[in-house]
C-alpha cells in the first residue's frame, strides 16, 4: 500500500432538516492518516468525533466532502471488509459464546471451517480469552468483553481498526492494562488505529497523532505528534516529555472550547 | 440450593394449606354440593384409595357404593369377588399392617382422559398453525418495512379483542363436529400475540449490533439469520407463553358452544346441567392441569433453545 490510508476531502456533515433543528456535526474536516498511525481523535462531548468515525467506516453518509480509504471510496472499503470496529460497549451477541463471537465476521466472510478455528484460537490467545472460549457474554467481566470485541475486530485482519471510546465504560486499572495490550496487538498487526477518547492521558500513551476537535461545529483544531519513543510500557506515562505533551494537548482543547475546561473523563 | 428448593415448596405447602381448608369450610359449613364441591370429591372422579380391612364379613353392596369419594374403607376382608371388581380398575395395591390398600382410578377418569385428548389435540394443533402463521407475517412485514408500518396497529387493535366471540361463527364455518372449527378459533386467538411479539423482537434490534452487521458488508439476508432471528427468540418464547395459555381457553370455549361428545367443553357443559358438579369440577381440574402442563413444556423449550437467555433471570 502506498499512499495514505484516510483521506478526508473537505467532509461536512449536517444533521436534520429546517434551519431550526439542524447540527452541523463536521465542519470543513481535512485528515489524511498514514498506514501503521495510531490517531487519537479528542474533543468535548458532541463536537463529532464518533460522526467523523463514522463517515470513515461508510457508516453514514457526509453531506458533502469525500472519504477515501486505502485508495478507494469509504463504501467500497466497506464491501470489501477493511474496517474492524469496535464501540464503547462491547456489543456482543448474547447468544453466541466468546468463540463463535470472535467468529461472527469470519462466516460472513466465508472462511473455511478449519481457518475459521485456527483465527478464533490466534485470537483468544492474543486476548488472553483461551479459557473462556465457551462461556456466554454475561459470564464474562466489561474489560474481558471489552477484549473479545477487540478479538472479534482483528480477527479477519482489517487493514484499518475503528475504535470509539472503546475503555470508556471501564475502570481506569482495566483502562490501563487494555491501553498496553492494544499497543503490543497494534505492534504485531500492523494495522492503521482510528481511536476516539474523552481522556487526554490515554490519547497520548497511545498515540502517534492526537486531533483535537471543537464543537458546534465540530471542526479539527489541532493536530499535535506524539513523539514518544516506541515500544511505549508503563514507565512512559512518567517521562517528562509525556508530561509536556498532555500538558499540550490540554492547552489546545482549552484554546478550542474558548477557555472552558475540557470534559473530564467519567470518575 | 436451598433458596431453589424453597421456591418450589412453598407454593406447594399453600397450596396443600388452601386445599385443606376448601375440605374443612365445605365441610363445617355443609355447603351444597353445587354449589361447591368438596376436593376430595372432586379429586375422586379421578384417583381413588379404598382400604379393604380384615375384620367382619364381606358386604357385597358395598362395591356398588363407591360413589365418587376419594377414600373408601371397606369392613370385611378380600373376597374373590371384591377382588375382581377392584383389580379391574386398578392402578397399584399393597399391604398396610393386617389392610390391603388399593389405589383405583376414578370412574370417570377414562371419560375425562379421553375427552382431556380430543380438546388437547385441537388447542395443539390451533397453536401450531397460529405459531407458524404469526412466524410467517412477523418475517414478511420485516421484510417489507412499508407492510409492517400498515398492518402493526390493525394487529395491536385486533389483539384487543375479543376473539373468542367468534366461537359460533367458526362452528357455523366448519361445522360444530369437525375439530378444525375449534382449531381455527385457537390459531386467531394466538396468531396475534404471536406475531407481535415476533415483529418485535425482529426490529427490536440494538443499532450498534446493527451497524456492526453493516461494517461487515453483511447482506439482509445475513442480518435476517445471524442478528433479527437470535434476537427475536426470546421475545418469541414470550409471545408462545401468551399463546400457551390461550390455546386451552379458545378451544374448552368453544366447545361451550357446542362440539362433538367426546370435547372436554361438551363433557364440562353437560355434567354440570345433569348436577354432576364434582364430575364438572374434575374435568375443569384437567383441563387447568393440561394448561399448565402445555406452559412448562414452553419453558423447557425455552431453556433448551436459549441456554443463553436462562441468566436474565437468575
Ligand atoms: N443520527 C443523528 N441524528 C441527529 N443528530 C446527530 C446524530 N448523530 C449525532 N448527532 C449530533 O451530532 C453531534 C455530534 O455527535 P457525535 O459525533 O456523536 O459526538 P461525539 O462522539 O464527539 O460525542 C451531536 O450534537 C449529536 O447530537
Ligand atoms: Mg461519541
Amino acid at each position: 500500500m502506498t499512499g495514505p490510508v484516510v483521506i478526508l476531502d473537505n467532509v461536512e456533515k449536517i444533521f436534520g432538516e429546517g434551519a431550526s433543528d439542524q447540527v452541523h456535526a463536521l465542519k470543513e474536516i481535512n485528515l489524511q492518516i498514514e498506514e501503521n498511525e495510531f490517531i487519537s481523535l479528542i474533543g468535548p462531548s458532541g463536537c463529532g468525533k464518533s460522526t467523523l468515525l463514522r463517515v470513515v467506516g461508510d457508516l453514514i453518509q457526509p453531506s458533502s466532502g469525500v472519504a477515501t480509504v486505502n485508495g478507494k471510496s469509504a463504501n467500497q472499503a466497506r464491501l470489501d471488509q477493511d474496517y474492524g470496529i469496535v464501540f464503547q460497549a462491547a456489543t456482543l451477541y448474547d447468544w453466541r459464546t466468546v468463540a463463535k463471537n470472535v467468529q461472527l465476521p469470519l462466516e460472513l466472510m466465508q472462511y473455511s471451517r478449519s481457518e475459521k478455528e485456527l483465527r478464533t484460537q490466534a485470537m483468544l490467545e492474543l486476548v488472553e480469552l483461551t479459557d473462556f472460549a465457551s462461556h456466554y457474554p454475561w459470564q464474562l467481566s466489561g474489560g474481558m468483553q471489552q477484549r473479545v470485541a477487540i478479538a472479534r475486530a482483528l480477527s479477519f485482519e482489517p487493514s484499518i481498526l475503528l475504535m470509539d471510546e472503546p475503555f470508556g465504560a471501564l475502570d481506569e486499572m482495566t483502562r490501563e492494562r487494555l491501553n498496553l495490550e492494544l499497543l503490543s496487538i497494534w505492534r504485531k498487526t500492523d494495522t492503521t488505529v482510528l481511536f476516539v477518547t474523552h481522556s487526554i492521558t490515554e490519547a497520548v500513551f497511545l498515540s502517534t497523532r492526537v486531533i483535537v476537535m471543537s464543537a458546534r461545529p465540530g471542526r479539527i483544531t489541532a493536530d499535535i505528534a506524539i513523539d514518544l519513543p516506541q515500544p511505549r510500557n508503563a514507565d512512559t506515562r512518567s517521562s517528562v516529555r509525556f508530561f509536556e505533551l498532555e500538558t499540550q494537548v490540554r492547552e489546545e482543547l482549552r484554546i478550542s472550547e474558548g477557555g472552558q475546561e475540557p470534559e473530564r473523563k467519567p470518575a | 440450593m436451598s433458596e431453589r428448593r424453597q421456591r418450589i415448596w412453598a407454593p406447594i405447602l399453600i397450596l396443600v394449606a388452601l386445599v385443606i381448608l376448601w375440605e374443612g369450610l365445605v365441610t363445617a359449613f355443609n355447603i351444597q354440593q353445587f354449589l361447591l364441591p368438596k376436593p376430595t370429591a372432586i379429586v375422586g372422579n379421578l384417583v381413588q384409595v379404598v382400604v379393604v380391612g380384615s375384620a367382619t364379613s364381606g358386604d357385597a353392596e358395598e362395591e356398588a357404593s363407591l360413589g365418587n369419594r376419594f377414600l373408601v374403607v371397606l369392613p370385611g376382608g378380600l373376597s374373590p369377588e371384591r377382588q375382581a371388581v377392584l383389580e379391574a380398575s386398578r392402578w397399584l395395591s399393597f399391604p398396610l399392617g393386617s389392610r390391603d390398600v388399593f389405589v383405583l382410578r376414578g370412574s370417570n377418569f377414562m371419560p375425562i382422559l379421553a375427552a382431556s385428548w380430543f380438546t388437547l389435540k385441537e388447542a395443539l394443533g390451533g397453536m401450531a398453525m397460529g405459531t407458524v402463521a404469526g412466524i410467517a407475517v412477523a418475517l414478511a412485514t420485516t421484510r417489507w418495512a412499508a407492510s409492517r408500518e400498515a398492518l402493526l396497529p390493525f394487529a395491536i387493535a385486533a389483539n384487543s379483542m375479543p376473539i373468542i366471540a367468534f366461537a359460533p361463527i367458526m362452528n357455523n364455518w366448519f361445522g360444530i363436529d369437525n375439530p378444525f372449527s375449534k382449531m381455527a378459533i385457537v390459531t386467531i386467538m394466538i396468531f396475534f400475540p404471536i406475531m407481535i411479539n415476533t415483529v418485535r423482537g425482529l426490529t427490536s434490534v440494538d443499532s450498534r449490533s446493527l451497524e456492526l452487521m453493516h461494517s461487515y458488508a453483511a447482506s439482509d439476508s445475513e442480518i435476517l439469520m445471524k442478528l433479527r432471528i437470535p434476537n427475536a427468540l426470546p421475545s418469541l418464547f414470550s409471545g408462545l407463553k401468551v399463546a400457551g395459555a390461550l390455546a386451552m381457553i379458545g378451544a374448552i370455549v368453544g366447545e361451550y358452544f357446542g362440539g362433538p361428545r367426546i370435547a372436554l367443553g361438551v363433557f364440562i357443559t353437560q355434567e354440570a346441567a345433569l348436577f354432576r358438579f364434582a364430575t364438572a369440577w374434575a374435568a375443569i381440574l384437567v383441563a387447568c392441569l393440561l394448561g399448565i402442563a402445555i406452559y412448562l413444556v414452553i419453558l423447557l423449550a425455552e431453556r433448551l433453545a436459549l441456554p443463553w437467555h436462562q441468566t436474565f433471570r437468575a
